[in-house]
Formats: structure tokens, C-alpha cells, sequence
């Protein structure tokens, strides 16, 4: 979908889509070229892009992508739909807690160490808003806010471990 | 410098300031229980910690604003906690530097006026103290803002002057207390920014006490004030 998008701005080479999808939501993770092109022939099989002709020159992308209006409607549709909230109901730090209370080990222990970790990720993620440019620091914000409510779980868990241990151990 | 006072710690050797074990009651309520740290200089550390665990107590003691009733607080080896008071005004004055959470502006002056005080304080001529002053105005995007007071400031504006305040003499150690708790995200993002930059620029040391971990990832390491005794906790290497 997010080379869909990129397509709805003017009609692009497979190369302009892959270069600003990497600009913009790479990240470390360029896509292949393989997998631009192939999404841009399925694509075109469903209707949502129309493929040009091929111009003349050397290198092989030569073919200019245009999207359709059942391709600007797709976009539109996503756009407007909410990404589902991921629940988290059942993390592998709760799972964490509750198995060290249950077998008598420093629950508080492995809290800390995981704040230590927390913290240590925030700080990256610091240094790249500080250093990058507006989309790393957007991005970075993304990653600081989750990490900042996982770390307000786990200052409200340490201060609930005596009742949670009594809990468990019942 | 008293013979007696200096000397090295065989677990913080070169630490530019440190608490060993410090103790302090307020009546029957313990506020630090045995509390040690030690700061580099030129480190920048967080100290984090739940509402009244002991975190701004432990800073003021530091700072040589509060005196310990048991341990010690060594600035650079000497003896911080035992010194006259009007000594360690003084310390405060020429080699510390504060921000606290809502600025502390003084009222009556202007902003540059606010920023040359602790120049003008240890004696500073006033236009030098003032044209020093103005130099900060620019470099903290304050611009337009030297002659207003301080009741004419936005919450960040004026937490910039007292930040430009903290770092205009120079100090080796900046005191910084919640120095975001009363500003937006991106505000707050800002001071920190500036905060940072400056006090790397200097070399200035900073202790930084906050309940934010997004403050808090400004610093080099934190560590944690719980029950008025302080955990530290290096990030163990994570599992693939």
C-alpha cells in the first residue's frame, strides 16, 4: 500500500518508488527491487496501476507506473481506516513477572534489568532524533513513546509486586 | 585545600563529585538511607526515581544545599558537607549552576538582567556581565526577548533564561531539578536539546533529576533513588 501511495504523487519508475520508499520507510531495511517489482506487477494485474510504455534507453527500468482511480480509491480507503490498537494483553514481560514470583525469583531483579534495557534503547533513540533529520526524529518519537509506557508498566508493576506475588503463590 | 579531605575513593577514582552513604532524616522521616553515587566530570546523569523516594534530597545534598546527618559529599575529594557555610555559598556561586522545574526567575528584573545575575553576583563589572549575558540570547533562540520580564515570558522562553542562567558563569556542575516538568513534549524537547548541547560545549557535568524516561534518555546513564537508597543498573546485553 505504501508504494501505492508513493505512486498517487506522479506516475514514477519502479527505481523512484524504491528510492523514496527507502528515504521514508526503510529504516535500516531497504526493500529489494524484487519485491518493488513484483508488487508493482500485481498491481497492475488488479487494476490499480497501468504500466507504460516501455522508453527507449539503457538500464532496466524503463517503465513508467500511473495509478488508476481504483488504485486512488484503495488509497483513500486505507487512509481513512484506523490501524487496529495492538492489545499487548499478553507480553512476554508479564509473562516474565509472573513466572519469577511463581518460582520464587527476584521479579523486582528482572524489572530492573528490563528499565535498564528500556532506557538504554531510549537513549539510541535519543541520539538519532538529535543527530537525524525530521523523519528519523518522528520515528524515534513513535519508538520513545512505546517504550515510555512499557516503562510506566513496569514502575506500576514493582509497585505491585508484593500483592501480585500473593496473588500467584495462593 | 585540607589534606585530610582529599582523597581519592578506591570504587570512584576521578569522580568530580560523590555521596558515600549519605543519610538525612527531615524529624522522624528518613529521606536517604545510605545513598552513594558518583559523578564523572563532563557526565551527564539522570536520576530517576518514584514521587518522594529521595531523588531532589540527594541532588540538594550534592548540591550543598542540604547537610547530610550521616556520609559524605566530596566535590573533586574535598569534603563538601563539612564546610562553613559561607564557603560553600560561595561554591554554589562560582562552580554550580541550577535549573529547577518553573524557572525561578526573578520578577522585578529583566531577562538579560536575570541571566548576568550570577555574574554579577561573584562580582562581574555590569556591562561585562551584561554584554555576556546577551551573547546567550542568540544561542538559545531567545532572541527579541532581552528586555522583557519575566511575567512576559512563555513557560519555554523562560525556563531557556534560567537555563542561560545556569551556564553563563561557566559551572563545572549543573543542578538540574524536573527542568521539563512544566513544559509540552515538544517545548520541553527543545530545553533538553539546548541543555544538552551547551553543557557538552562546556563540559559542564550535569546531574539530572526527572521522572521522565524521555528526559532521562538525554543523560549518559541514570540511576535509580528508591526508598533514599540508589540503584544502578548497566543494560545487560539483550538475547537475540
Amino acid at each position: 500500500m505504501a508504494l501505492l501511495g508513493l505512486l498517487e504523487r506522479e506516475p514514477s519508475h519502479g527505481y523512484d518508488l524504491k528510492r523514496d520508499y527507502d528515504a521514508y520507510f526503510g529504516r535500516g531495511k531497504p526493500l529489494p527491487f524484487g519485491q518493488v517489482y513484483a508488487t508493482l506487477g500485481r498491481l497492475a494485474r488488479d487494476g490499480k496501476v497501468l504500466v507504460g510504455e516501455t522508453e527507449p534507453g539503457a538500464g532496466p527500468d524503463r517503465k513508467r507506473y500511473v495509478i488508476t482511480k481504483q488504485g486512488v480509491s484503495e488509497v483513500e480507503t486505507w487512509l481513512r481506516e484506523p490501524v487496529e490498537p495492538e492489545p499487548h494483553l499478553q507480553t512476554v514481560l508479564f509473562v516474565k513477572v509472573v513466572l519469577a514470583l511463581m518460582s520464587g525469583r527476584s521479579a523486582e531483579g528482572y524489572l530492573d534489568l528490563q528499565r535498564a534495557a528500556h532506557l538504554q534503547r531510549m537513549r539510541e533513540l535519543t541520539a538519532l532524533k538529535r543527530t537525524g533529520g525530521m523523519v528519523d526524529a518522528l520515528l524515534a518519537d513513535h519508538g520513545l513513546f512505546h517504550l515510555e509506557a512499557d516503562l510506566r508498566w513496569i514502575e506500576l508493576t514493582a509497585a505491585r509486586l508484593d500483592a501480585l506475588a500473593d496473588m500467584v503463590r495462593a | 585545600m585540607n589534606a585530610e579531605t582529599v582523597r581519592a575513593h578506591p570504587d570512584a577514582p576521578g569522580a568530580l563529585i560523590e555521596a558515600r552513604d549519605v543519610g538525612l532524616s527531615f524529624g522522624p522521616t528518613p529521606a536517604l538511607r545510605g545513598a552513594s553515587v558518583a559523578v564523572q566530570a563532563g557526565e551527564i546523569l539522570a536520576v530517576m526515581g518514584p514521587s518522594g523516594s529521595g531523588k531532589s534530597t540527594l541532588l540538594h545534598c550534592l548540591a550543598g544545599i542540604l547537610t547530610p546527618d550521616t556520609g559524605e559529599i566530596l566535590l573533586a575529594g574535598r569534603r563538601l558537607d563539612t564546610m562553613r557555610e559561607n564557603a560553600r555559598s560561595a561554591l554554589r556561586r562560582d562552580r554550580f549552576g541550577f535549573v529547577f522545574q518553573f524557572g525561578q526567575l526573578v520578577g522585578e528584573l529583566s531577562a538579560v538582567e536575570n541571566v548576568a545575575l550570577p555574574l554579577l553576583l561573584s562580582g562581574t563589572p555590569r556591562a561585562e556581565a551584561l554584554a555576556r549575558a546577551r551573547s546567550w540570547f542568540d544561542r538559545l533562540d531567545l532572541d527579541g526577548t532581552q528586555t522583557r520580564r519575566c511575567g512576559e515570558l512563555s513557560g519555554g522562553q523562560a525556563q531557556r533564561v534560567a537555563l542561560a542562567r545556569a551556564l553563563v558563569a561557566r559551572p563545572e556542575v549543573l543542578f538540574a531539578d524536573e527542568p521539563t516538568g512544566a513544559l509540552d513534549s515538544l517545548t520541553g524537547e527543545h530545553v533538553m536539546n539546548l541543555l544538552v548541547s551547551c553543557a557538552r560545549e562546556q563540559g559542564t557535568t550535569v546531574i539530572l533529576v526527572t521522572h521522565e524516561p524521555r528526559v532521562a534518555a538525554y543523560a549518559d546513564r541514570e540511576i535509580i533513588v528508591r526508598d533514599g537508597t540508589v540503584t544502578s543498573f548497566a543494560a545487560a546485553p539483550l538475547l537475540p
